[in-house]
């Protein structure tokens, strides 16, 4: 048994729904326990840290002095954004490396009678969760359908493998761990020299052509390396590059369907989940293709309508509208 | 980049004094952890590794040569920090460990707070965003997303529709916030945590 506490995060239960619910179901059969820490509150994102230091770091150490609380027999805390994953971890670092800034922190939060032991709690990416403590033969243990024939992409983004403060992954450019998981699957991964490159984060926001370019490197990469499909670690890249490949195809004539998945929807599927349980279907840059491949019903697009009600036999007799030759006697008569 | 002369034809003031590093002294302390700003041997890997850089009216390395010079006023006006997307391609392959991208994010604060940035839509967006975080404890993308594209994009709304459209009937936004149960205890710990700010 393997227990964590889970941070999961803004986007898990909005935009990244399809992630949270294919995190929930690959969990059983990973025997992986994750308690959700009690009332926790946004990281911030990247936003906060450029407005203001002090207050951005203490709305970030909240929630770890929350998991801190909360830790019962462990003291690993997960988290599957990689925003949320590189705040936490971040906070955690820098509190440590300069105790001063840790203790002005630590006045912030007991105003709220809360307190937070930098280094007291280890800080994971799902991924590096997956990979390193379950392990990958566990995950091979569990494939029941293998992902076989199957071209994914593996992309991580960037704040998982950079800064990356404690080492956890195997390069800060080119990490392997997202294709062994991929190829222990059993599909076919793609060599793909941008797998850390930027999404774009937050600019589609701000600057839309910097962030239409750099959606558009991507996507055209994945699509002339013959990918089905591309795979990621963060809320963030799966929505920019799904949510505003449209827009990006207008933006420069084009016309690329790259459709892109978290990894846990991928690893439900060779588990042999059902594709509905996996949040299959809420992309928006349909993903039937990977489903197609593998022989795997579709879930439906739309929720089946409501049956109509049945009408009563017994009713009372309705008029049914006459047909052509009727109207022409009619005519016929009315002028006799 | 734009080729303008780093510094203009016109006779400097006041120029700084070799020793004085006031302008990098405040940015290195008002940057969380050991930002290592000091250290800078201006090699240039930072603006190297940078994939936004060719919009950047200064690289990350010249930003800093202009802080050591004491350049407050150009530095603070300059658009590197808000044109960093927070890959960390240059931490991690700055020879001197320099933690350029939270530099970046202090000097987005401090141009914001000299009212020195130049046209850009950057700063409304985070206000946006952390005063819905300050409000609800989380974010609310519906409320970000149609307050800043309305102010700010008006033009794009036609060609976002799909994707808003797509966003609210797969559910995967909300019309509503979601409020956390201890507001109380998040806005006191803010509100501290701003008289701290403050007071450095």
């Amino acid at each position: 048994m393997t227990d964590y506490i889970l941070y999961p995060g803004c986007s898990m239960e909005a935009s990244a729904r399809a992630y949270y619910d294919s995190l929930k179901a690959i969990s059983k059969p990973l025997d992986l326990h994750l308690k959700e820490i009690n009332d926790w509150n946004c990281c911030g994102a990247t936003e906060y840290l450029g407005i203001s230091k002090t207050p951005a770091y203490a709305l970030i150490a909240r929630n770890l002095a929350l998991a801190s609380n909360e830790a019962d027999g462990t003291r690993r805390v997960v988290a599957p954004c990689s925003a949320c994953y590189l705040n936490l971890a971040k906070a955690d670092y820098y509190m440590r490396e300069q105790p001063k800034f840790g203790k002005t922190v630590n006045e912030a939060l007991a105003a709220g009678n809360l307190s937070y032991t930098p280094g007291s709690l280890e800080i994971r990416h799902l991924l590096d969760v997956i990979v390193y403590d379950i392990g990958l033969d566990v995950v091979e243990k569990n494939v029941i359908q293998p992902l076989t024939g199957l071209r994914v992409v593996p992309y991580l983004g960037c704040m998982v493998p950079r800064p990356d403060y404690d080492h956890r992954f195997s390069d800060h450019d080119y990490p392997v761990e997202l294709d062994l998981l991929l190829k222990a699957l059993g599909a076919e991964v793609v060599d793909y020299p941008l797998k850390t490159e930027c999404c774009g984060g937050h600019m589609p926001q701000i600057s839309p052509s910097t962030a239409f370019e750099m959606l558009r490197r991507l996507v055209a990469a994945a699509d002339e390396r013959e990918a089905d499909v591309m795979t990621t670690i963060c809320p963030m890249c799966q929505l920019n590059i799904d949510g505003y490949q449209g827009e990006m195809n207008q933006y420069f004539k084009t016309n690329y369907h790259m459709p892109i998945l978290f990894f846990t929807q991928l690893m439900g599927l060779a588990f042999g989940i059902e594709p509905k349980e996996l949040g299959f279907g809420l992309e928006l840059v349909s993903a039937r293709n990977v489903l197609d491949t593998l022989g795997v019903k579709a879930p439906p697009e739309t929720p089946p309508a409501p049956p109509k009600r049945p009408r009563k036999p017994e009713g009372l007799p309705m008029p049914t509208p006459l047909t052509k030759a009727e109207i022409e006697a009619l005519k016929k008569e009315v002028v006799k | 980049m734009t080729d303008a002369p780093l510094i203009s034809s016109a006779p400097v003031s006041d120029p700084q004094p070799i020793e004085d590093l006031t302008l990098l002294k405040e940015v290195a302390s008002r940057t969380a952890g050991v930002s290592n700003l000091e250290m800078c041997i201006q090699c240039g890997t930072c603006g190297g590794s940078c994939p936004s850089a060719g919009e950047m009216d200064h690289t990350p390395r010249r930003l800093f040569a202009m802080l050591r010079a004491g350049m407050r006023e150009e530095a603070l006006k300059s658009n590197t920090p808000w044109i960093c997307v927070s890959c960390y391609h240059c931490i991690v392959r700055c020879p001197q460990n320099i933690h350029i991208t939270d530099v970046m994010y202090t000097l987005k604060d401090m141009a914001v707070e000299a009212k020195l940035v130049q046209n850009s839509t950057a700063p409304d967006f985070s206000q946006t965003f952390i005063d819905m975080v300050e409000e609800f404890g989380r974010s609310f993308e519906m409320g970000l997303a149609s307050f800043h594209y309305m102010k700010h994009f008006p033009f794009r709304l036609a060609n976002m529709m799909p994707m808003g459209m797509g966003m609210l009937t797969k559910k995967r936004m909300s019309l509503t916030p979601t409020r956390i149960k201890n507001m109380k205890q998040l806005k006191a710990i803010l509100k501290r945590a701003k008289e701290l700010e403050a007071k450095q």
